[in-house]
């Protein structure tokens, strides 16, 4: 399958037992195991629903609209300003002065995910995850090989490309054309040909390149990457326990983060690529991995490797 | 090391290739994007069509904001710039809300605040065909005069000479220092398709240029001879004080035209 990391000579531990992962046999097993995808489908259908019944229902907290605008721009209760940092980076290379209110707005997003969350608004906020996990699952059902292998590095090339040509057309670049704004917009304010471009990606997704719009293309993705690299929320390694399985590699759709040597040498999956999908948490067999923030992470492993040096 | 400095060349030359081949498609996708614009019609207190398409974030919160539902955000594929506010004034005009709800919620400037006065906005320009408008065939309607919001000002009756009959025709005009564009008129006008339409000024709008003196309307030199009972004024130039560079129609008209 693709990109598997098979164990190797050196990698693999010695004595020690290398399972693999057993789905639960259970209805709760399962559940529990499916606990982040469930949280994440919620979040994500739940955003989409605040935006939809706003924008359709003028549904209202306190006498305040719920959340106003989407994903571009928004508000949240009539104070609280949002706005999408890369949409509003491509503006300002326009060289065009903007209103402080949706500076402010991307000030917060772009705060939350630098500092916070790093690049979960791929995995937990974006809608066309919701198209290309679909893509990836029937994938995966109908063993499609890849069409052709593409460079992941594509979308840092799409970024460049999105800011030189927001100076020189005096538009917002990809903003223009993204096909993430034109999914969303069309279910929060009507339907159009926005979705013909989401049927391109779930056909590219599924037939020709493994994550290939998420994994390969998209510059807002490759923006998010580049923010969450010091973001405190991290994916936890604990290698004391690790068999090197590498059933985690097998689910990431950015398997290349999950580095057991960097991962071991961190304690933590650094990379900013990583999408805090935690698609890798409940499938590790052996309880290696988990959510946690940077502090509390550096913590445990000073307590662990003490332990370790500590004679038994 | 000869070999590994040519490959790293060559794949830089091919990446930049790459990088700018999909650089050109992009802006060819950019620019036919952008040139749909003149024909939509946007929110009050837009600014400048190229100012307004490099601002608006596309967020709808104007259209949220709207309390008749009139502004609606481009869909792909719908020939105007994709996810931008715009109205159908046919289906349904701007009811110019006195308090403009719709302009405080943009967060980017892309409408602008200094806009206080919704008789200041400037949306559009009704335009009338007079071929087919029922008035101007001598018929008694006026409907786009009396649901006009800028009343006397924008859409004003005249009285016009019509051929053979005794009888005057009342015709509508529009001065377009008063309309707002707000497209009550195009929705009210009871013929099949609308005889008056709101349109992107650009589209219609002439411009008479500086070289043309309204002598009968302006208080200056020229004007002194005819003013009533003035003594004649000594000598002036009957021209301009300084002749313009260019003066396109004029420079037709005396080049003549080549067949
Ligand atoms: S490392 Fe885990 S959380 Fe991060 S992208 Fe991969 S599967 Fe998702
Ligand atoms: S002025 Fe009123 S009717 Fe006109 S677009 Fe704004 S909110 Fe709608
Ligand atoms: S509120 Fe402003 S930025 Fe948002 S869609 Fe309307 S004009 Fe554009
Ligand atoms: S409403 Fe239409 S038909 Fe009637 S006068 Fe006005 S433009 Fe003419």
């Amino acid at each position: 399958m693709h990109a598997q990391v098979q164990p190797t000579e050196e990698e693999a531990k010695p004595g020690r037992v290398v399972r693999l992962y057993t789905p639960p046999a259970t209805l709760s097993g399962r559940l529990w195991s499916w606990r982040y995808l469930i949280l994440r489908r919620v979040t994500q259908l739940g955003i989409l629903a605040m935006f939809f019944g706003t924008a359709r229902y003028g549904w209202e907290v306190a006498g305040r609209p719920l959340l106003t605008g989407n994903l571009s721009a928004s508000e949240f209760l009539g104070v609280i300003p949002m706005a999408d940092p890369f949409a509003v980076l491509q503006q300002l290379l326009t060289m065009h002065v903007l209103d402080k209110e949706v500076l402010i707005g991307a000030a917060i997003v772009l705060g939350f995910y630098a500092l916070i969350a790093g690049r979960t608004f791929c995995a937990w906020v974006c809608p066309v995850n919701l198209v290309t996990d679909a893509a990836g699952w029937l994938r995966a059902k109908l063993r499609v090989p890849d069409f052709c292998s593409l460079s992941r590095n594509i979308r840092y090339w799409l970024l460049v490309l999105a800011l030189i040509l927001s100076v020189l057309t005096g538009v917002a670049a990809f903003e223009w054309v993204s096909p993430i704004s034109m999914l969303h917009r069309e279910i929060v304010f009507g339907i159009g040909l926005g979705l013909t471009a989401i049927a391109g990606i779930f056909l590219l997704d599924l037939l020709v390149v493994k994550h290939g719009w998420c994994g390969h293309l998209c510059p807002l993705g490759a923006f998010y990457s580049l923010v969450g690299r010091i973001a405190q929320l991290r994916v936890r390694f604990d290698d004391s326990s690790c068999t090197r399985c590498a059933e985690c590699v097998r689910v990431c759709p950015e398997p290349k983060v999950l580095d057991f040597k960097l991962a071991a040498e961190n304690g933590l999956v650094a990379s900013g690529e990583c999408t805090n999908c935690a698609r890798c948490i409940p499938i590790c067999p052996e309880n290696s991995l988990s959510f946690n923030f940077r502090p509390l992470i550096k913590q445990h492993n000073s307590t662990a490797t003490q332990q370790a040096r500590r004679p038994s | 090391m000869e070999k590994k400095r040519r490959d790293f060349l060559l794949k830089t030359a091919q990446g930049a290739a790459l990088a700018a081949c999909g650089g050109l498609i992009w802006t060819h996708l950019l620019r036919q994007e952008a040139s749909a614009a003149a024909l939509a019609l946007r929110p009050p207190g837009a600014l400048p069509e190229n100012d307004f398409a490099a601002q608006c974030i596309k967020c709808g919160q104007c259209t949220n904001a709207c309390p008749y539902d009139t502004l609606k955000m481009a869909t792909a594929g719908s020939n105007m710039p994709v996810g931008t506010p715009y109205f159908e004034p046919r289906k349904v005009p701007c009811y110019m809300c006195p308090d403009i709800p719709c302009v405080p919620p943009c967060p980017t400037g892309a409408l602008t605040k200094s806009l206080k006065d919704i008789n200041k906005a400037r949306m559009g320009l009704a335009v009338i065909d007079e071929e087919n408008c029922l008035s101007w065939l001598g018929l008694r309607c006026e409907v786009c005069y009396r649901v006009c919001p800028v009343k006397g000002k924008a859409i004003t009756v005249e009285n016009h000479p019509r051929k053979i009959s005794k009888h005057a025709m009342f015709v509508p005009l529009v001065h377009a220092e008063h309309c707002t564009g707000c497209g009550l008129c195009e929705q009210a006008c009871p013929t099949q398709e609308a005889a008056i339409r709101i349109i992107n000024p650009s589209l219609v709008q002439g411009k008479i240029g500086e070289h043309y003196r309204l002598g009968w309307t302006r208080e200056d030199a020229i004007t002194q001879d005819f003013a009533a009972g003035a003594a004649p004024a000594p000598a002036q130039p009957s021209s301009p004080d300084v002749a313009p560079k260019e003066a396109p129609g004029m420079d037709t008209l005396n080049k003549g035209i080549e067949y």
